[in-house]
C-alpha cells in the first residue's frame, strides 16, 4: 500500500506485473521480528484484536462512568423539571438534554449514569461471589471424587431445581428488596452454573497424567488444584462468568420490572426500562436507550471473554500476536508455518 | 564380576528398593482381576534393573503400585514395596508425600500429557523445590535453570519461559527426567521413557539416564519392552509374563542363556537372528486373558515344551545358580538344550 505512489504503475510497456511488486512488501514486516523470548504482554494482545480493544473501551467507560458519574452529575439524576418533560434526544439542551428526558423532566443521560453504578454494583458482587464459591467447591469435588462430589453435586441440582427467577421472586417476597439480599440471591442461584462447569474440568484433568506426575513429587491435592487444574479450568470459568454476567443484568432487570428488585428513588438499566414500558409509544427513548446500554455492556463482556479465552492459552496466544496476513491465513484452516 | 540376584540380594548390601510379592488387584466393570501376582525383585543403589515383557503384562501396573498412582482404578492386594527399608504402602499420606520426590520418583512415558500444558516448564520444574524445600518462586526458577542444563536443554533460562508444546519431543522427555531427578531420588522408576522417540534421540535419553545415574547413585528400574535398551542399559532384568516374574538374574546370563522358555521366545523374535529371506519367528499366540489365567504354568498355552505337568502345577521362581532364578519346571533342560 505504501509502495504504490513510488512506483510508476501506469507506464504503457509493463502494466502486468506493477500491480502485484507492492505484494512481498507487507510481508516482509511479517517475516522480520522473531517471536519474541518473552511472552507478549496483555496490553500488546488486547491491540492484536480489534474487536476486543474496542470492548475493552466500552467496559471501561462504563466502569469509569458507574465510578465517577454521581461525584460529576451531583444531584442531576434527581433534579425534575417539569417543563422539559419528555423531550427528545437533541443537541439543543445542553449535554444533559443529549439523550432527552423522562417524564418528570429528568435527564436521561444522568440517569443512565446513575443506573449503571446500581446495575454493575449488583451485578459484578454477584457474579464474583457465585464465581469464586461455585468454582472453589466444583474443583474440589471433581478433583477428590467419591463421596465429596456427590454431595457437592446434589446440593447443586437441589438449588437448580427450583427456577432461579422463581427462587428469587420468593425470597425477595420473604426478605426485603435490598441491593445486599438482591446480590446475595442471584449468587445462590447462580453457584451451581459455576459448580457443574468447574467440577466436569476437575474431573477430566483429574485422570491426566501431570496431576499424577505432580503427585509423584509429594504435591497436596490443594496445591495441584492450585497449579494445575485451576489454570486450565478458569478461562472456561472465566467465559462461563461473562456470559451469566449477562443473564445476571437481565435477571436484575426482571425482579425491578417486577418491583421487587432496586426500589425507586434508587434506578437500575433494568428499572428504567420497566418504567419507561407505558411509554414505549409517544417517548421510546426512555425505555430503548436503558436497553441498548445493557446490550451493549453485555455484548462487551462476551467479547472481552472470547478474547481473554485465547489470550490465557499458550498453545493459542499466537494467534493474537501473528501479524494479519497469517493470521487470515490461519483462519482459513492452514497450519502456521 | 559378581552381579546380585535382583530376587536374593547378598546380605550387607541394603537394597534402596525392594518389592516384595506384590500383587495388584484391577477394578474392572466385570469383576476384580488380578494384573500384578504376587511379584518379588530388589534393586541395589547404582544398579539399573529392568523390567521386560509385552504389552499388558503388568509392568506399568508393578511401577504404578510402586508409585503409589494406583487409585483409583486398581488397589495393591498383598506384598510390600520398601523404599530403604521402609513399607510404603504402610505409610500415611502425609509421610508419603514426604518420600515422593526426594526418595523416590518416576519417568513417564508420553512426555506431552504429563507437563501441564498451560505452564511454563519453568514454574513446573521448580514445583518440586517449592514443595519440598519451601523456595520461593524465583530461587525455584533458579534451581529450573539449573535442571535443565544438566539435562541438555540449550539457552535454559530463556527456554525455561516456554510452554511444553514449544519442545521437541525429545526435549520434553529430558524435562520429565529433569523433573523426576529434581530432588535427587535414591530410586528412580522408569516408565518407558523413550517409547515414544525415535532411535537416535532415543540412544541420548537413556545416556543421560545413564549419567544421572552415575551421578545421584540411583537404583533405576527400567521398564521396557525393548529387548536393545535392556541388553544396552540394565545391570539386571526381571521378565514378567501375565502379572509373573518368569526369569530373573544379570542380563548378560539371561540373554546368554534364558532359563525360561518365554525368555527364549523373545529373544529368539529379534529380527537380527535371523537371516534375509526366512520367515521372523514369534512366540505363538497372545497372553491368557487376566480374568481366563491357566490353573498351571501361565505360559502353557504358548510354550513350545509344554507337558502335562505344566497344566497341572504352576511352577515356583526357583533359583538356578548363584543369581539367577526361573520360573518353568524344565529350565535346567532348557539351559542344557
Amino acid at each position: 500500500m505504501t509502495a504504490t505512489p513510488q512506483d510508476p504503475g501506469p507506464t504503457a510497456q509493463d502494466p502486468g506485473p506493477a500491480p502485484q511488486d507492492p505484494g512481498p512488501a507487507p510481508q516482509d514486516p511479517a517475516a522480520a521480528p522473531r517471536p519474541a523470548p518473552r511472552p507478549a504482554r496483555w496490553w500488546t494482545l488486547l491491540g492484536g484484536d480489534r474487536f476486543a480493544a474496542a470492548a475493552a473501551v466500552v467496559l471501561g467507560l462504563v466502569l469509569t462512568a458507574a465510578l465517577l458519574g454521581p461525584v460529576l452529575l451531583g444531584d442531576a439524576a434527581e433534579r425534575q423539571d417539569l417543563r422539559a418533560s419528555l423531550r427528545p434526544p437533541s443537541l439543543d439542551h445542553g449535554v444533559l438534554g443529549l439523550l432527552g428526558t423522562d417524564v418528570l423532566g429528568r435527564s436521561m443521560l444522568a440517569r443512565l449514569i446513575d443506573a449503571a453504578g446500581t446495575t454493575l454494583s449488583v451485578a459484578l458482587p454477584a457474579v464474583v461471589c457465585s464465581l469464586v464459591i461455585g468454582s472453589a467447591i466444583g474443583m474440589w469435588a471433581g478433583y477428590h471424587g467419591g463421596l465429596r462430589e456427590s454431595a457437592a453435586m446434589r446440593v447443586a441440582d437441589v438449588i437448580l431445581s427450583f427456577p432461579s427467577l422463581l427462587l428469587a421472586v420468593v425470597a425477595l417476597y420473604v426478605f426485603t428488596p435490598s441491593v445486599a439480599n438482591l446480590v446475595l440471591i442471584l449468587a445462590i442461584t447462580r453457584i451451581p452454573v459455576y459448580l457443574r462447569t468447574a467440577r466436569a474440568e476437575a474431573a477430566e484433568l483429574r485422570s491426566r497424567l501431570f496431576v499424577d506426575a505432580a503427585r509423584t513429587f509429594g504435591a497436596g491435592s490443594g496445591a495441584t488444584i492450585y497449579r494445575h487444574i485451576l489454570p486450565i479450568t478458569l478461562p472456561t470459568l472465566l467465559t462461563v462468568a461473562t456470559v451469566d454476567f449477562s443473564f445476571v443484568m437481565l435477571t436484575e432487570s426482571s425482579l425491578s420490572f417486577l418491583g421487587i428488585g432496586i426500589q425507586p428513588p434508587d434506578v437500575s438499566w433494568g428499572l428504567m426500562v420497566a418504567q419507561g414500558r407505558q411509554y414505549l409509544q409517544t417517548a421510546w427513548w426512555i425505555a430503548v436507550l436503558p436497553g441498548v446500554a445493557i446490550v451493549i455492556t453485555t455484548v462487551s463482556a462476551t467479547i472481552i471473554a472470547a478474547w481473554a479465552r485465547l489470550a490465557t492459552d499458550p498453545a493459542q496466544r499466537w494467534r493474537l500476536t501473528a501479524p494479519r496476513a497469517r493470521r487470515a491465513r490461519a483462519n482459513r484452516g492452514e497450519t502456521p508455518s | 564380576m559378581t552381579v546380585p540376584t535382583p530376587a536374593a540380594p547378598p546380605s550387607g548390601a541394603e537394597p534402596a528398593l525392594e518389592v516384595e510379592n506384590l500383587s495388584v488387584d484391577l477394578n474392572t466393570a466385570s469383576g476384580t482381576v488380578r494384573a500384578v501376582d504376587g511379584i518379588s525383585f530388589a534393586v541395589r543403589k547404582g544398579v539399573t534393573l529392568a523390567l521386560l515383557g509385552e504389552s499388558g503384562c503388568g509392568k506399568s501396573m508393578t511401577a504404578l503400585a510402586v508409585a503409589g498412582l494406583l487409585d483409583p482404578v486398581a488397589e495393591v492386594a498383598e506384598g510390600a514395596v520398601r523404599v530403604g527399608g521402609t513399607d510404603v504402602l504402610r505409610l500415611g499420606r502425609a509421610e508419603r508425600k514426604r518420600l515422593a520426590g526426594p526418595v523416590l520418583s518416576i519417568v513417564f512415558q508420553d512426555a506431552l500429557t504429563a507437563l501441564n500444558p498451560v505452564q511454563t516448564v519453568g514454574a513446573q520444574l521448580g514445583e518440586p523445590f517449592r514443595i519440598h524445600q519451601g523456595l520461593s518462586r524465583r530461587k525455584a526458577r533458579e534451581k529450573a535453570v539449573e535442571l535443565m542444563r544438566t539435562v541438555g536443554i540449550p539457552e535454559p533460562r530463556a527456554r525455561a519461559r516456554s510452554y511444553p508444546h514449544q519442545f521437541s519431543g525429545g526435549m520434553r522427555q529430558r524435562l520429565l527426567i529433569a523433573m523426576a531427578v529434581a530432588l535427587g531420588p535414591d530410586v528412580l522408576i522408569a516408565d518407558e521413557p523413550t517409547t515414544a522417540l525415535d532411535v537416535t534421540v532415543q540412544a541420548q535419553i537413556m545416556q543421560l539416564l545413564a549419567d544421572l545415574q552415575a551421578e545421584h547413585d540411583m537404583a533405576v528400574v527400567l521398564i521396557t519392552h525393548d529387548l536393545a535398551v535392556v541388553a544396552e542399559r540394565a545391570d539386571n532384568v526381571a521378565v514378567m509374563y501375565a502379572g509373573t516374574v518368569v526369569e530373573t538374574g544379570p542380563v548378560h546370563e539371561v540373554f546368554a542363556a534364558p532359563g525360561h522358555p518365554y525368555t527364549r521366545g523373545l529373544l529368539d523374535s529379534v529380527p537380527e537372528n535371523v537371516d534375509r529371506g526366512q520367515r521372523l519367528r514369534s512366540v505363538p499366540g497372545s497372553p491368557p486373558e487376566l480374568t481366563a489365567i491357566p490353573a498351571g504354568c501361565v505360559f502353557q498355552a504358548r510354550c513350545p515344551m509344554a507337558r502335562d505337568r505344566c497344566a497341572e502345577e504352576r511352577p515356583a521362581l526357583t533359583p538356578a545358580g548363584p543369581s539367577r532364578a526361573a520360573a518353568c519346571h524344565f529350565s535346567e533342560e532348557l539351559a542344557s538344550a
